[in-house]
Formats: C-alpha cells, structure tokens, sequence
C-alpha cells in the first residue's frame, strides 16, 4: 500500500500586493520505505509542497493522504524537518530530542527510552547534556533528526535539511542519515538544491517546472548495487548519466 | 557557555598566567582610581564648607551628613526606608506582572494589537507623573496613590518591551514546534517566553529604576513617610543636611535594588540554563 499520496495539490498564495501561483497540479505516491527527492528551479513552490504535505498549510486545491487517511493538520504520522537545525539553545541536547514528545505529550518511558537509544545509536549519548552550541553542526543536525524520528513518523520530510552544513560534513552527514532511515524504514521526501545529493539518496527523483510548479519528470534512480550507500553510489558509472539528464531538463530554465 | 575555562586546565600556560595577572592588576587599579575619586570628592567639599567657600547652609557638608545620618539612623531611617522600598517593590512587581500579562494578550490576538497600537503610543509618549492629580482623587491621597504612581510610570513601559521581545522570537524556532503540532499556549510557554528570559530582565532592570522614580514622585505629593517624604520635608523646612542625607540613601538603595534583579537574573539563568 501507498503510505502517501498527493492528489491533484493546487495552491495560490493570496497577499494585499496580489495572488501568486505557487503550484499548479501535483500528484505522486510514495511506497514504505522509499526514499523521493524533488528538485526543481529555486522559487518553484517546493518548500511549500512539503508544507501542504506536513499539513502545516492547507492547499487552496487537491488532496494528501498519509495511511489512507486524509491529512488536514499537523499529525503524528508524519515528522517534519527544516533546513535549520532549530535546537533551542536553552536545552540541552537531551532536552532538545525530547521536545517533540513533550509537545505531543507522549513523553512515556517507552518513548524516552528509545529517544535514548536513538542517541546512543547515533553518537549522541554522550553529549546529551551538552548545549548546541557545544557542538558541531553535523552533530546539531544529526539531533534534529533524532528529535524529528523520536516521535516516531511513517513518513519523513526533509526541506533542505543539510544545506547550512559545508560540503565535507554534508557527505558524511548524508552517509549518516541514510543509514539511519534504511534502518529505521522510514519513508522520505527530500527537498534540495543539490543535484549530487538528489542522486545519492533516492529511490525516485521528481523534477518539478518551474513556478507554477508541476511534475515535469519522475525518474527512477537505480544502480544496481547491494548495500547501495551516499558516497559509494558516487563512483558509479550510472551517476554522471543522471547527473546530466537533471541538469539538462533544469538548465532550460537558468 | 563558550569560553574556554580555566577549571578545565590543570596547568596553565605562562603567558595565560601572566595574562590573567595582568588583567587583576587592571582591575584593582580601576577600583582604586573609582574609591579615590570618591574620597576626594569628600575631602574638597569639606575642606571647601569649612574654608566657607561653599556656603554649607545651602550646599551641606559631608560631616553634618554624616551626622545627620547617625541621628537617623538611631530614630526613624529603617521606617523611612521601608516604606520607599515596599511601595517600590509592590509597584514593581505588580507592573511586571500585569504588563507581561498584557503582553500575553497583544501577543496571542495581532487583532487586539492592533486596535491598542494608537493608545499605547499616546500613553507611552505621556508624563505619567502628569496624571499625579487625577491619581490622587481617584484612588486617595495615601500609600495606594505612589504604588499606583510607580505602576503608571513603569507598566505601558514593559508592555511595550515584554511584546517587542515576545515578537522577535526566532521564526524558525516557532514553525519548528508547528512542525510537532504545537498549539499556541505550547509554543508560547516552551519557545517565546524561555526565548525572551534575557528581555524580561532587561526589563526588570529598568522598572525597578522607574517604580523607584513614581514612588519618590508620588511621595513628593502625597506621603507621611518615605524618603521622598524626608526629601520634601528637609527642603521645606531648609533642612539641607536631611535633603542631603536622604538623597545618599536613597542612591544606595537604588543600587542595592538593581543589584537584587541582577541576582535574580543569575539565578533564574542558571535554573533555565542559558
Ligand atoms: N506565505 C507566502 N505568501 C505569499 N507568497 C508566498 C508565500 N510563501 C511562498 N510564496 C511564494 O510562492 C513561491 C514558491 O515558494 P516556495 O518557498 O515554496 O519555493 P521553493 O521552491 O521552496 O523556493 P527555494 O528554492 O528558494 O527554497 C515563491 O514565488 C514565493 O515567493
Ligand atoms: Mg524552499
């Protein structure tokens, strides 16, 4: 069973300067597990897709449904990530993982404990009472994943969520969370400017048009590779050719 | 929270040792230079009202404060000074409380914001103490005038600052805990208020001075004790020494009340750990 689909999602913005087209027809569905990126010329309503997905945002048309059921608030289902790390520097990085139980009340000793074990996974435990601002930002992104996935969503959005980092820490970063979604089997759309990054990590690539955004291609990202990760898909003689083939259906609107 | 700190080294390096000596040396100079301005200050005005080039019967002395000051302290200074301070601290602490809480409400409704935009500004840019008069017919000429004075003068103030701040909050960190589905009285108690800790005590800062300032001036109209009392009194009776001693105390007690809020915003940083 699909665990999202997006059908039909229109939406315009309305301010007193006038009404902007942000997406204009957008349907697709995502498969447990499965890992999308979307890319598209910058300013094509990208962030703001992810928004209607999560719920934030109501689309002025079109339906998103996650499990089956219809998604008309923010739900429990599904985590979402920004592109800052966003931890408050008042709490701790303990504090901080476990933001989202508490804002959910579901800070139960079940919850918690696998918040911790999620730290310790991830190498994080020791640094638990550390401030953010005690660490680096691999390891401050890394605690927002952790404080997104502690809530335990079926399905994950990550918006730029690795673009404040700089390029070395990005690879690993990316390395790091891949395996951390595989692992936790949790079903992604990614948002980003990063074309590399788009290949690397998706099962699927969808390339939006430019704003009024629709799908302009869905491409299926395969290299044939056991134990298929960021880096090592790199060297494969498959990722040019994807490369290229993005580059030149979003060249066409530099 | 991200210097290096010197618990964290067993052994320091010379040149931080010499570093840190030379920074203590700084500092006991300045705090000389500061105690030598004072005594010398003393000393001329002495030395000044004795020769008789400064007519002490206008201008005191420090000796015949001094004195005055003994003479006080063995009467009625402590009844004097505890009125001050408690018609402050109560003006005080009810204008943070109802201006946060006004805040709150300007805050939550943009509508409500709005509609208070014009009033706020005409209220602020007023001489509270222009409202003395009404202040007093209103509520009475007594203790409830100066608290509700010291309220005036300090309440439109922290609203205005309290809500700026609460405005300010970091965007990102408030689309966050949408992210989580946070409501609204969620994201103000665990993003906006811990966010501005640091603006409500700037805040406090400044209304213990302006609850001090509506207290002496509701004193100065109204009052049976009091420092602003003994101000008034010393003046009207050509008392200089009195309006002298008065007006020492009262700058001690200011700094004191100020330090008091500096304390408390040590304490409450270490507990909410910023
Ligand atoms: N709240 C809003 N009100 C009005 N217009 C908006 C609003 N948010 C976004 N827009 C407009 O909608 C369009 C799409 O914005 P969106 O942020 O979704 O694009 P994006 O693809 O994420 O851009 P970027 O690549 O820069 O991240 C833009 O033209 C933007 O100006
Ligand atoms: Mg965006």
């Amino acid at each position: 069973m699909n665990i999202l689909e997006v059908k039909n999602i229109a939406q315009k913005y309305q301010a007193e300067n006038g009404e902007t087209i942000a997406i204009k027809d957008v349907s697709f569905s995502a498969e447990k597990g499965e890992f999308i990126s979307i890319v598209g010329p910058s300013g094509c309503g990208k962030s703001t897709l992810l928004s209607i997905i999560s719920g934030l945002l109501k689309p002025t048309a079109g339906e998103v449904f996650v499990n089956g059921s219809r998604v008309l608030e923010v739900t429990s289902h599904i985590g979402y990530m920004l592109q800052n790390d966003n931890l408050l520097d008042w709490r701790t990085i303990y504090k901080n993982v476990l933001f989202g139980l508490e804002i959910r009340n579901i800070k139960t000793p079940e919850n918690v404990a696998r918040a911790e074990d999620l730290l310790k996974k991830y190498g994080l435990y020791e640094f638990r009472n550390n401030y953010p601002s005690q660490l680096s930002g691999g390891m401050r992104q890394r605690a927002a994943l952790i404080r997104t996935l502690a809530v335990n969503p079926d399905l994950l959005l990550l918006d730029e969520a690795f673009s404040a980092l700089d390029y070395q820490t990005r690879l690993t970063v990316t390395d790091d969370v891949y395996g951390i979604l595989k692992q936790e089997q949790v079903t992604t759309i990614m948002v980003t400017h990063d074309i590399p990054e788009s290949i690397s990590m998706s099962d699927r690539i969808i390339i939006l048009t430019q704003r009024p955004a629709e799908i302009k291609e869905m491409m299926s990202i395969d290299f044939n590779m056991e134990n298929r990760t960021p880096l090592s898909c790199r060297n494969n003689p498959n990722f040019s050719r994807y490369f290229n083939h993005i580059w030149k259906e979003l060249s066409i609107y530099e | 929270m991200n210097e290096v700190h010197d618990k964290e080294y067993t052994t320091l390096s010379s040149e931080r040792n010499a570093y840190l000596k030379g920074q203590k040396r700084t500092q006991r100079l300045i705090f000389a230079w500061q105690i030598g301005i004072l005594l010398q200050f003393l000393f001329f005005w002495e030395l000044f009202a004795r020769m008789g080039i400064i007519d002490s019967f206008i201008l005191s002395q420090p000796s015949r404060i001094a004195s005055t000051f003994v003479s006080m302290a063995k009467y009625d200074l402590l009844l004097h000074v505890g009125v001050t301070v408690y018609e402050t601290l109560v003006g005080f602490v009810l204008g943070v409380i109802i201006g946060t809480a006004l805040a709150v409400v300007l805050w939550w409704s943009s509508f409500i914001s709005k509609i208070s935009e014009p009033y706020l500004v005409v209220l602020n840019s007023l001489p509270k103490i222009a409202l003395g008069p009404v202040i007093i017919i209103i509520v009475g000429a007594g203790t409830e005038a100066i608290i509700f004075m010291a309220l005036a003068i300090s309440l439109i103030v922290t609203v205005l600052e309290m809500l700026n701040g609460f405005r300010h909050t970091n965007r990102e960190y408030i689309r966050m805990a949408s992210t989580f589905g946070a409501t609204k009285g969620q994201i103000f108690l665990k993003v906006v208020f811990p966010y501005n800790i640091s603006t409500l005590f700037n805040s406090l800062k400044i209304n213990i001075g302006l609850s001090l300032v509506g207290v002496i001036a509701g004193e100065f109209l109204v009052s049976k004790a009091g420092l602003g009392y003994l101000i008034v009194y010393g003046g009207q009776v050509f008392k200089m020494d009195l309006v002298m001693a008065s007006v020492i105390i009262l700058a001690i007690v200011a700094a004191l009340m100020y330090q008091g809020v500096v304390l408390l915003q040590k304490l409450a940083m270490r507990w909410y750990s910023h």
